[in-house]
């Protein structure tokens, strides 16, 4: 059992999330995250799925997935070498202080950008892998996090390499 | 200058639509009026789900795509367990259900349901129309859909005022353009080789074909590979008729229900040769007790069942009759395996399907006489249970597409609809449904539209007043509680001769070729009402869970 992450190309008509999404509960596969967005190519999406399931089990959902009319393509960018990301913005409670001064400077370190400052907040944008966010945002519940939200990973094959071109 | 419902009905007939099963209802008048135009024939069905079922019939007992109707909201969900029934055994159907208009959607107007979430669990594809100048294009495409790679059902659900709408100047497709769709037909060449080569080599080789099989057409590639290799062929539920009954080398069906010598065969094949087939859990019984000792060959045209509850040696992704085929031009015959060709024989005379001849009235002996009479000149369609097993066990199949029945869904109520829709398919042949008094009762308000069209349907009732797997069910794993499965009894002929049917009640075994005789004689719909020993089970049987050797009602193999 390992998190694996689809890239998976499809056709950009009203509907087609659902269609992926339905199949994963329906077949009792767990969407660990999910991304979805326009890509390099006009009427088509995106869709960064992050799955754990043990190899056999993740080979069949790419084959299910492959049966949906809309789906183009689908490319499991696990065994590959890859940039992955995602984004949080986080809202800390931030008291003007020794305290505010603390999260800058861990911000600061994490290269976080801090995107709004409140009489009594501070809104914390990061991008990088699930593993800095998740260090960040253990650091910052010290200060107490009053909202947190993050986009689902995405992830793109390195060099010249595209999921066009895997086979 | 065309409305939407004109260019659907349009694009119906440039399809080879030949008949619709529908029901009309407020949102579809637009299309029911276009309708009245046409030179489309439509049946009124009395239910929804039995238009579903009726179109599925047709679908297979032709090799067509069927077509059905219905309104929006309570008529589209009616459609749903047709549908899903199609959808489990890979039947091409089209359904067209109405909408409400495109301003009210998501309004819970009244009649509206979403239709397209709805079914996407158990359709192949399906749209929500919402611009007329779309209409032709969707119908071409779910058609292509539906009748292609894996067949399965496809809807389209038309609002309003989709169907009222006005295109100026319409195109009807050639064509259809599906980036994300290309099922593969070829098989590999490589593996093909492979998988002949393993062929050669096996010493006791199995072909277990099933419903791919027929739905490809390939009946006749795959007799001629048995035949030349000399391969015994068990078939799956689905796959009944790809192969005579009485040809030599069939082993019948396998897996719960199976013949005890089609389930020793495969649990001693070292090669098992899986052409259209799924391995489902009725065939498989216990998994890893399926073929233990067997390499396995698999050819499928849908790449998701390859490896997908069994490890698979050698996959081969393609059309069953392609692959077939391309087999059968590299192929050297080879000799019988003489010691598995005579172990088999021996099987076949030493544990036959049998039932105790006691002058009492039992199903075995009504389908055996059944057989006897139609000589596998008719289609036989089965409701499901009982009724269904005693005929995939006992009746003589001489052809694909004589025998339908709902395999994957299980659905009770099927057969008398569908054995609607496959008159119209195969009008030449006489058509039997072979029911049990439980599911006979699921649709029967259908006898409406078999009487008021004279449709020829003959209806078999098994009737053990039980629904009756059921019950066999509690008389072996719930120690004879048989909580809830008990029927009163039902006077089936006055049902008939209230909506204008003929039919007879038939209680000893003299009476059964008459009765027989008696609904091939008549013209239109009959119903016999067949009052069977009460406590008849379905033997031998694989217990849920068990290896498929481990038969109740079976033997050690000797």
């Amino acid at each position: 059992m390992k998190p694996h992450t689809l890239a998976v190309f499809v056709e950009n008509k009203a509907g087609v999330l659902s269609r992926v999404t339905g199949l994963f509960s329906r077949r009792g596969f767990n969407i660990e995250s999910l991304a979805v967005g326009t890509c390099e190519e006009p009427g088509t999406s995106r869709i960064t799925i992050v799955v754990i399931g043990d190899d056999e089990k993740v080979e069949q959902v790419m084959k299910q997935l492959n049966k949906l009319i809309d789906v183009i393509k689908v490319t499991d960018l696990t065994e590959n070498e890859r940039v992955e990301r995602e984004l949080a913005l986080i809202k800390v409670n931030a008291e003007p202080g020794a305290g505010r001064a603390e999260i800058m400077q861990i911000a600061q370190i994490f290269r976080a950008q801090i995107v709004d400052v409140g009489a009594k907040s501070l809104i914390l944008q990061v991008t990088g892998d699930t593993g800095k966010i998740d260090a960040l945002e253990k650091l910052l519940r010290q200060f107490g996090v009053k909202e947190l939200v993050r986009t689902g990973r995405i992830g793109i094959l390195r060099g010249s390499k595209t999921i066009a071109s895997t086979k | 200058m065309k409305t939407g419902a004109k260019i659907l009905v349009e694009s119906l007939q440039r399809e080879g639509v030949d008949i619709l099963f529908g029901y009309p209802g407020g949102v579809v008048l637009p299309i029911y009026d276009e309708l009245y135009n046409s030179t489309l024939k439509h049946l009124l069905m009395r239910h929804e789900q039995a238009a579903a079922h009726a179109a599925d019939g047709y679908a297979r007992a032709s090799g067509k795509v069927g077509v059905c109707l219905a309104t929006s909201g309570p008529g589209a969900c009616n459609l749903v367990t047709g549908i899903a029934t199609a959808y489990m055994d890979s039947v091409p159907v089209v359904a067209i259900t109405g909408q409400v208009p495109t301003s009210l959607l998501g309004n819970d107007a009244f009649q509206e349901s979403d239709i397209t979430g709805i079914t996407m669990p158990v359709t192949k594809h399906n749209y929500l129309l919402k611009d007329c100048r779309d209409v032709a294009r969707v119908v071409k495409e779910a058609f292509f859909i539906a009748g292609t790679g894996r067949p399965g059902p496809v809807l389209i659900d038309i609002p309003k005022d989709v169907s009222t709408g006005i295109v100026e100047k319409v195109e009807y497709p050639e064509t259809v353009n599906l980036r994300g769709y290309n099922p593969t037909y070829k098989g590999h060449k490589r593996q093909i080789d492979k998988a002949i080569e393993m062929i050669a080599a096996a010493e006791r080789p199995v072909i277990y074909a099933g419903g791919g099989v027929i739905s490809s057409n390939a009946s006749a590639e795959l007799l001629g590979l048995a035949n030349v290799l000399t391969i015994p062929v068990t078939t799956t539920l689905m796959g009944i008729g790809c192969i005579p009954g009485d040809h030599p080398l069939n082993l019948g069906m396998l897996g719960m229900h199976g013949t005890e010598y089609a389930n020793f065969a495969i649990t001693e094949s070292d090669l098992l040769l899986a052409i259209g087939v799924r391995f489902d859990d009725r065939v498989t019984g216990k998994a890893e007790k399926f073929a233990p000792n067997a390499k396995i060959i698999h050819i499928d045209i849908d790449p998701a069942e390859i490896g997908k509850n069994k490890r698979v040696d050698v996959p081969i992704v393609g059309d069953t009759k392609s692959v077939i085929k391309d087999m059968l031009a590299s192929i050297k015959k080879t000799g019988a395996k003489d010691s598995w060709i005579k172990r088999i024989k021996h099987w076949k005379q030493h544990h036959p399907l049998k039932y105790k001849k006691d002058g009492r009235l039992r199903p075995q002996f009504i389908i055996q006489q059944m057989s006897e009479l139609l000589k596998g000149d008719a289609i036989i369609v089965s409701e499901v249970g009982q009724n269904q097993m005693w005929t995939a066990q006992w009746y003589n199949f001489k052809n694909p597409r004589t025998w339908i029945t709902s395999g994957g869904l299980g659905t009770m109520g099927y057969g008398f609809p569908a054995a609607i829709g496959a008159h119209f398919a195969r009008p030449d042949l006489p058509v039997f449904d072979v029911a049990g008094d439980g599911s006979i009762q699921m649709n029967i308000q259908e006898m409406g539209t078999v009487a008021a069209n004279n449709i020829p349907v003959k209806i078999a009732i098994l009737n053990n007043m039980y629904l009756g797997m059921v019950r066999q069910w509690q008389e072996l794993f719930y120690d004879r509680r048989y909580s809830f499965t008990e029927l009163p009894p039902v006077e089936f002929v006055k049902i008939a001769n209230a909506y204008g049917i003929e039919g007879i009640k038939v209680e000893s075994c003299d009476d059964v070729l008459p009765a027989l005789r008696a609904a091939l004689d008549c013209n239109g719909p009959f119903v016999m009402d067949f009052r069977i020993e009460r406590e008849e089970n379905v033997f031998p049987m694989v217990p849920a869970g068990a290896a498929i050797n481990e038969m109740i009602g079976g033997h050690e193999p000797t």
